[in-house]
């Protein structure tokens, strides 16, 4: 079976789960003679060697470098060496002009594509060829914005796509539930298949934490919450810190390491001194490997308080390296994670109260951890591809159902 | 009889480095940066010696050897002298030249350019004594007159420093509290009885320390002959103060502008009148009776149009990394360690908590704040980092963190 597979970002160039989840799930399929072509909106190199990778190019366009995260701009080098930077949505409608170029010499049985960035692609290639889209929801315009006053040009291209797509992937039960909300789409054309993880792709800690401050509180009695993620609207972490602050009351030798960068930074550094708990609270910008891995690994509880989570990865990274987790209740993930703490994410009380209990009870804090473990040794990619491929299969044209 | 009572501060900071977390725990060497940025102290004490100390120096030496009647004091904190003994010997020899001459004062204040005052006076009067034994042993001369960090003052100092002993002490001529008076007399704290307050006449000392150099001044260009007849139209008038950080010659006003010259020519002209005179802030008050009294009791600086202490503690960031450097004070000095307690000290200095002032940054005129840091946030990280392994240091001595 010949997939086309319409993407924005693949690992090491991702922003976000996006592109780890689209790598995953590739994998996975290939296991499963899904013979896939994986069109990018740039060139680069990744290293994978169970798909085919293509760069869709516009004609006349030598190169595309993207210069950071996906909302980022594009430089484009023409034939000719010049250059050109072009934003998000010119970016966009030229990767629909290029899948229309590329789509003239290929044949394939289904066309899957992943959010809106490609959904206008996805559209032309149904209008040029007639073969069935499965468009794929990790988040619609309603979470990455935290309220219903997103881009009305994404609304746009969302609610016409879902609507003339063939089937539809949500990532977990809410996505679901927001795709039928938003967009009016029949709830039966909608398919939740959540995301995994793959416990066998984990880089070890090296058992010297790059985190040598926390280390030795943690020797003095102290205990740490830690948040790994984009310091976005989205994200839920000024109510963090607002919880914070409470436990800090009751239990004074708590600390918060709180890394990643975005907009909100500055404002949460401000909010934290303004609730009086600026030394309890360390911030440490965008960090990768090693001290990626290792603030996973020093922390005591994982907090991810999204006001809206479509998925979530990170508290399944946090319990892969031995942390448990406490996840809003408005996460995809905490529909699949059963031993976890949950809350929903307006409750600063009771946040509180959760993160207290643990940082006042390592018995509490391991039980949560080994429980977790076991629950996430067991998660797979595999099993996502399985429902994934039955969707294939329904709609391949021709194919034996 | 009039005189000129010029007094000159000088100051700088030990700038604490891009200090992370991974930091904290790991090395203490704050205030070793060994980039080529403007954290680096040994560079800045260069440029500084060579753009203001060294060619001003020379200048004052020529003009108390041109003219007898010609007197300044200075305040010099303990940071800098610290800085100049190690970087610049030449710069502190030409301090000590001007000096020897007998007609140079040094004012008393903390070694630190601390706001101790304000969070602990056992700390405050420590810093006080370190200061006076530097001064005594650098330039043989026991300070008579005070001045607290950025001429801060109210009711409360004034009493510390009479009962201290001090004849004199110095603050801001700010006019809510002169009211209809004029700064340009001596005058009697309120609650006290043997000490005088001399306050900076703002409008004469700005001319020079800000507006000098500035071509849409409806006065450009300043001349000595100019400022002298403006001094002189004040018939009643003792004295005048003309309070000033030092590295306003050459480097808030550059060489360019002509200062230097403006400095030399205006004690020829202001002598040209019979009974006008210079006088230390010393002599001054010996040579002048009180007026009346002055009530202070908020306190006032000589710092922005607030003239209060809101550039150092007005926002969340600021008071909470100060009171948290406070706290450790009995922990801190109950170690002993030298070293540590004088890292401690350094941190106090109120430069660091200016530089996380967000007044300026929030209205975008960040060209009215200097800074060696890009962000407020960015002073506030490192500086905290710096806290945190100050609390690892302690904890490695078996004290509470």
């Amino acid at each position: 079976m010949k997939i086309l597979m319409l993407g924005w970002e693949l690992p090491p160039h991702n922003s976000g789960g996006l592109g780890i989840a689209c790598y995953q799930l590739c994998k996975a399929l290939s296991k499963k003679s899904v013979d896939i072509e994986f069109v990018l909106p740039y060139n680069a190199d990744h290293g994978i060697d169970f798909m085919h990778i293509t760069a869709a190019h516009p004609q006349g366009v030598a190169e595309v470098l993207r210069s950071g995260i996906a909302y980022d701009s594009y430089k484009y080098i023409l034939e000719d060496g010049q250059e050109t930077w072009i934003d998000i949505f010119g970016q966009q409608q030229l990767y629909e002009h290029a899948v229309a170029r590329l789509v003239e010499s290929r044949e394939f049985d289904i066309v899957h594509a992943h959010d809106w960035l490609t959904f206008r692609a996805a559209l032309r290639v149904k209008e040029l060829k007639n073969c069935p889209i499965i468009l794929h929801v990790h988040s619609v315009e309603s979470d990455r914005s935290g309220g219903p006053h997103g881009n009305p040009y994404v609304k746009e291209i969302e609610a016409v796509a879902l609507h003339m797509a063939d089937r539809v992937i949500a990532v977990s039960q809410r996505t679901k539930d927001a795709i039928v909300r938003d967009y009016g789409v029949p709830a039966d054309k909608i398919e939740v298949v959540h995301n995994s993880i793959d416990p066998q792709g984990f880089e070890p800690l090296d058992g010297d934490n790059a985190y040598r401050y926390l280390s030795i509180m943690k020797s003095l009695g102290y205990r740490v919450v830690t948040n790994i993620g984009r310091l976005t609207i989205q994200k839920g972490l000024p109510n963090l810190l607002r919880a914070a602050q409470k436990v800090v009351q009751h239990h004074p030798k708590t600390l918060f390491l709180i890394v990643g960068s975005g907009e909100q930074l500055y404002e949460l550094i401000d909010l934290a001194a303004d609730l009086g708990i600026g030394p309890n609270v360390i911030f440490t910008d965008f960090q990768r490997g090693k001290n990626w891995r290792d603030a996973f690994g020093i922390g005591d509880l994982f907090v991810m308080p999204s006001v809206s989570e479509p998925f979530g990865l990170t508290p399944l990274e946090a319990i892969g390296y031995g942390s448990p987790a406490l996840v809003s209740k408005q996460s995809g993930v905490s529909e699949v994670l059963n031993n976890c703490l949950k809350v929903d994410f307006w409750d600063i009380d009771e946040m509180a109260n959760k993160i207290a209990a643990v940082m006042q009870s390592d018995v509490l804090r391991d039980e949560l951890a080994q429980n977790g473990y076991r629950e996430f040794e067991r998660m797979s990619w595999d099993h996502v591809s399985d429902k994934v491929h039955n969707l294939y299969v329904e709609h391949s044209q021709g194919a034996p159902a | 009889m009039k005189a000129v009572v010029l007094y000159l501060h000088v100051h700088q900071p030990f700038r604490i480095r891009h200090y992370t977390i991974f930091d904290s725990g790991v090395k203490h060497d704050y205030f070793d940066s060994d980039a080529e940025n403007d954290t680096n102290n040994e560079r800045i004490l260069h440029k500084v010696a060579h753009k203001s100390y060294l060619p001003t120096n020379a200048r004052l030496l020529e003009i108390l050897k041109e003219n007898p009647d010609f007197k300044l004091s200075l305040s010099i904190t303990g940071t800098v002298l610290e800085q100049l003994e190690r970087w610049s010997p030449e710069a502190l020899k030409s301090f000590q030249d001007l000096c020897a001459t007998g007609r140079v004062e040094i004012v008393a204040e903390t070694y630190h350019h601390s706001l101790a005052f304000f969070y602990s006076r056992s700390e405050f009067e420590m810093q006080v004594d370190m200061h006076r034994r530097k001064i005594e042993e650098l330039f043989g001369q026991t300070p008579k007159v005070f001045r607290n960090t950025e001429l801060s003052y109210n009711n409360d100092l004034a009493v510390w420093a009479d009962q201290a002993g001090y004849k004199g002490i110095l603050t801001e001529g700010w006019d809510p509290v002169l009211q209809w008076r004029s700064p340009n007399f001596v005058y009697r704290p309120a609650n006290t009885e043997n000490i005088r307050l001399l306050m900076k006449n703002y409008k004469l000392s700005d001319d020079i320390a800000f507006r000098f150099g500035d071509h849409d001044w409806a006065e450009y260009p300043l001349t000595a002959d100019k400022f002298s007849h403006w001094m002189s139209e004040d018939h009643n008038a003792t004295n005048f103060n003309l309070f000033m950080d030092y590295e306003t010659f050459g480097e808030h006003q550059w060489e360019h502008t002509g200062v230097f010259d403006f400095l030399q020519q205006l004690p020829r002209e202001w002598s040209k009148t019979e009974g006008n005179t210079f006088m230390t802030v010393s002599e001054a008050i010996d040579n002048f009776q009180p007026v009346d009294k002055v009530d202070v009791p908020q306190t006032i600086t000589w710092a922005d149009t607030e003239r209060d202490l809101s550039a150092w503690l007005g926002n969340g960031m600021q008071g909470s990394s100060i009171q948290a450097l406070y706290d450790m004070q009995d922990r801190i000095l109950g170690t002993g360690d030298l070293a540590l307690i004088e890292d401690w000290r350094k941190l106090q200095t109120s430069d660091h908590f200016y530089y996380m002032c967000t007044k300026w940054f929030n209205d975008g005129d960040i060209h009215a704040y200097f800074s060696p840091y890009d962000t407020p946030y960015e002073a506030y990280m490192n500086f905290m980092n710096a806290y945190r392994d100050l609390q690892t240091r302690l904890a490695e001595k078996g004290m509470a963190v």
